[in-house]
């Protein structure tokens, strides 16, 4: 079976967008290497990367490879293969209790690309990235091996793998510890932050708060740059709620769903600044305490299926950058003062506090993140070019799951344990046979 | 719903039920369908490897009581001893195992043309047959055959299969036939085109296109209202309607 059939791959800017041969497996031996063409190829997940980070002419789909191995209820500890998404993870977990260690903003992601991304919620600077949860992982080589890795064993191979965005080879299982959780609610509070400076003081002041993240108002100028509405949560007690209410889980209700592209004139300036404006004074009291439930907190944006097409057929950026801890109000200053001279909205920028862990390729640092969101159109790449330079003189880095066209200096001046990176890669993938468009364009891979 | 009360909820008898070539893309949202409404599950296929995987997904995932029992479907002459070793006895059978196979390799590889016809054909005979008699004896139980809508007209670019496929959904009907006087009901299910791995690229049109999700909620349903044979999704039954009743003599001279 060695036909691979071709179809249009895009992930979830709908930018870029290639021709590829995708191959799926329920089995590892469906991907000996007399079963599958020779060429190069990178395994994708469920696609919501952003840019080109799982594309190639060659994919391997992890989407079928996703049964739960082994779970112990009593312990939090789960084994599953890498293509089950969090989303089913959540509808298995959450009645028994349990919640993943570390979410992201979406849970239509697999676990695969969860390690491989080394994805950060919005417990990071308390809880760390997902890493810091995995008890050991399994990976396919380019040689047909199958290491099993972890912190204490083979740690270079899982080192290079947490972040490394799949070049090590196919992240094929993981087992790592859940959160136990007596409801499925968050107790948030909401606070609206009048400045930048006042948004600072509130993430310092909510500094061991499990959960928070800020939404900014980007049009914002003046005494009013960096307005926001800070979000922070924990999981609701039992007590907190009287003993009736509990683990519920709200399946099956209603969703929206963008069924086309919108045109592209959609998002404008003027439409951002509406949405913005409702935002931020949608809340009038200056604190509130609400419960609302787990999908509401950690996934508003699921709640509308497709929700990319709301950019148009030309697909967007999204533009996710860190800054260290130091440099992060100054720096940020710069780049919302240059978004908000060049017009360029964001309909969406979250603003979140990183904590002090660190990866050796993983995207997070401690200090202030801000991921914005950018329709494509003309001057938009010259316009990020700008941004990318106030980051690096910053000493901060961009994420790599979210980017689709940053210049490989930006890249390597962000990440400074590239070259070991490079080397470990090298040593389990000697030929390249792991590579993404993303991995060439950067320079990781070119031999 | 609190934890203590965690685990399937059914509104129907709980039965046990066997699959024939559990760890196809079908064969596996059957099993996920049947077990997420509280059904026990019978795996049977030949990596027992997969199929030890796919026991433990489904019991810690639905709770529910999974077995695993490997399986060659060409193992003729073992497939009674094995049918007897199962201790509980199935409610219902689905057979899904089945092999598509190279038809332009078939017409000229005899081993090809065997292979479509063993594992689609006699292996499915062999195996019913032993079932088929238990059920009988037994005065209950369900079939599920899952043949192909290639069975009702051969056509040049699949008549190998084809043919094996016909063989099956006439021996079903047989077999429904005898069985009815025993209270056993026999389905036969015709699926048209599924995105599963075996199609995956293929540029299948949309509409006349099933997931093995959807293939599999319609079988349950089906089943479940004792109908006799099923296209799944029901536009293939105009459709195949139309292409069985073309005059042979326009028919042979079409490129299908």
């Amino acid at each position: 079976m060695k036909q691979m059939t071709k179809s249009t791959v895009s992930n979830w800017g709908n930018y870029p967008s290639i021709d590829a041969k995708t191959k799926s497996f329920t089995s590892v031996s469906e991907l000996d290497q007399d079963q599958l063409p020779e060429a190069s190829y990178i395994a994708r997940g469920n696609g919501r990367c952003y840019g080109d980070s799982s594309l190639q002419s060659h994919i391997i789909s992890t989407l079928k490879y996703d049964k739960i191995l082994e779970f112990d209820a009593k312990e939090g500890i789960i084994k599953c293969q890498s293509g089950i998404t969090f989303s089913t993870l959540i509808d298995f977990l959450i009645p028994r209790g349990l919640f993943l260690p570390v979410t992201p903003g979406t849970k239509f992601i697999t676990v695969g690309g969860a390690i491989a991304s080394d994805i950060h919620g919005k417990n990071h600077h308390v809880e760390g990235s997902f890493q810091n949860h995995i008890i050991h992982i399994e990976v396919l080589l380019a040689s047909g091996d199958i290491i099993e890795c972890s912190r204490e064993k083979e740690s270079d191979l899982f080192m290079a793998t947490c972040g490394g965005m799949g070049l090590t080879g196919i992240i094929l299982s993981a087992k790592f510890r859940l959160k136990k959780i007596e409801t499925a609610l968050i107790k948030q509070v909401s606070i609206k932050a009048r400045n930048l400076d006042h948004i600072f003081d509130l993430f310092e002041e909510f500094k061991s708060t499990t959960y928070s993240v800020a939404w900014i108002d980007c049009l914002q100028g003046g005494d009013k740059l960096g307005r926001s509405l800070l979000m922070v949560g924990e999981h609701a007690t039992k007590q907190e709620l009287g003993s009736d209410e509990s683990l519920r889980n709200p399946n099956g209700k209603l969703k929206l769903s963008i069924p086309f592209n919108f045109p592209n004139i959609v998002l404008n300036k003027i439409t951002i600044k509406i949405f913005n404006f409702l935002f931020y004074h949608k809340q009038i009291a200056a604190r509130k305490e609400s419960y609302v439930n787990f999908d509401k907190f950690f996934y508003p944006l699921d709640f509308i299926n497709s929700w990319n097409r709301m950019y148009g057929n030309r697909g967007f950026v999204q533009y996710q950058f860190v800054l260290p801890i130091e440099n992060s109000k100054e720096g940020l200053r710069k780049i919302l003062s240059e978004i908000n001279n060049q017009g360029m909205g964001s309909f969406l920028a979250v603003l979140k506090l990183f904590g002090n862990y660190e990866g050796l390729i993983s995207f997070p640092m401690q200090g202030y993140t801000l991921a914005l969101d950018f329709p494509i159109r003309k001057g938009l790449f010259e316009f990020l070019d700008r941004l990318d330079q106030i980051v690096v003189d910053c000493g901060g880095r961009i994420y790599l799951t979210k980017d689709a066209r940053m210049d490989k200096k930006v890249f390597e001046k962000g990440y400074p344990n590239l070259e070991r990176f490079k080397n470990i890669v090298k040593k389990f993938n000697p030929d390249l046979k792991w590579r993404s468009v993303q991995s060439d364009r950067l320079a990781i891979t070119k031999p | 719903m609190e934890i203590s009360t965690i685990g399937p909820v059914s509104y129907y008898k709980t039965m046990t039920v066997l699959l024939l070539g559990a760890t196809s893309n079908m064969a596996v949202a059957l099993a996920r369908h049947y077990a997420s409404n509280g059904h026990n599950l019978q795996l049977a296929a030949r990596s027992s490897k997969e199929i030890e995987i796919l026991k433990n997904d489904f019991s810690i995932r639905y709770g529910i009581t999974a077995e695993a029992y490997p399986f060659d479907a060409l193992d003729y002459h073992n497939h009674a001893q094995w049918y007897a070793a199962i201790p509980n006895k199935p409610d219902l059978v689905i057979l899904v195992f089945g092999y598509l196979g190279d038809h332009e390799r078939a017409t000229h590889q005899w081993e090809e043309s065997q292979k479509i016809i063993a594992s689609n054909y006699t292996g499915a005979v062999s195996i019913l047959n032993v079932i088929a008699h238990d059920f009988e004896q037994r005065k209950k139980g369900t079939i599920v055959g899952i043949s192909s809508v290639a069975g009702d007209r051969g056509r040049m670019s699949n008549y190998v299969y084809g043919s094996a496929k016909a063989g099956l959904t006439a021996y079903l009907s047989g077999l429904r036939n005898r069985l009815t006087h025993a209270g056993v009901h026999v389905m036969t299910v015709k699926p048209g085109f599924v995105r599963t791995k075996m199609t995956e690229g293929l540029p299948l049109p949309a509409p006349v296109t099933a997931t093995p999700e959807k293939v599999a909620s319609l079988i349950y349903k089906a089943a479940q209202k004792k109908k006799n044979s099923i296209y799944v999704l029901p536009i293939w039954a105009p459709i195949m309607l139309i292409i069985k009743n073309i005059p042979e003599f326009i028919f042979k001279k079409l490129k299908l």
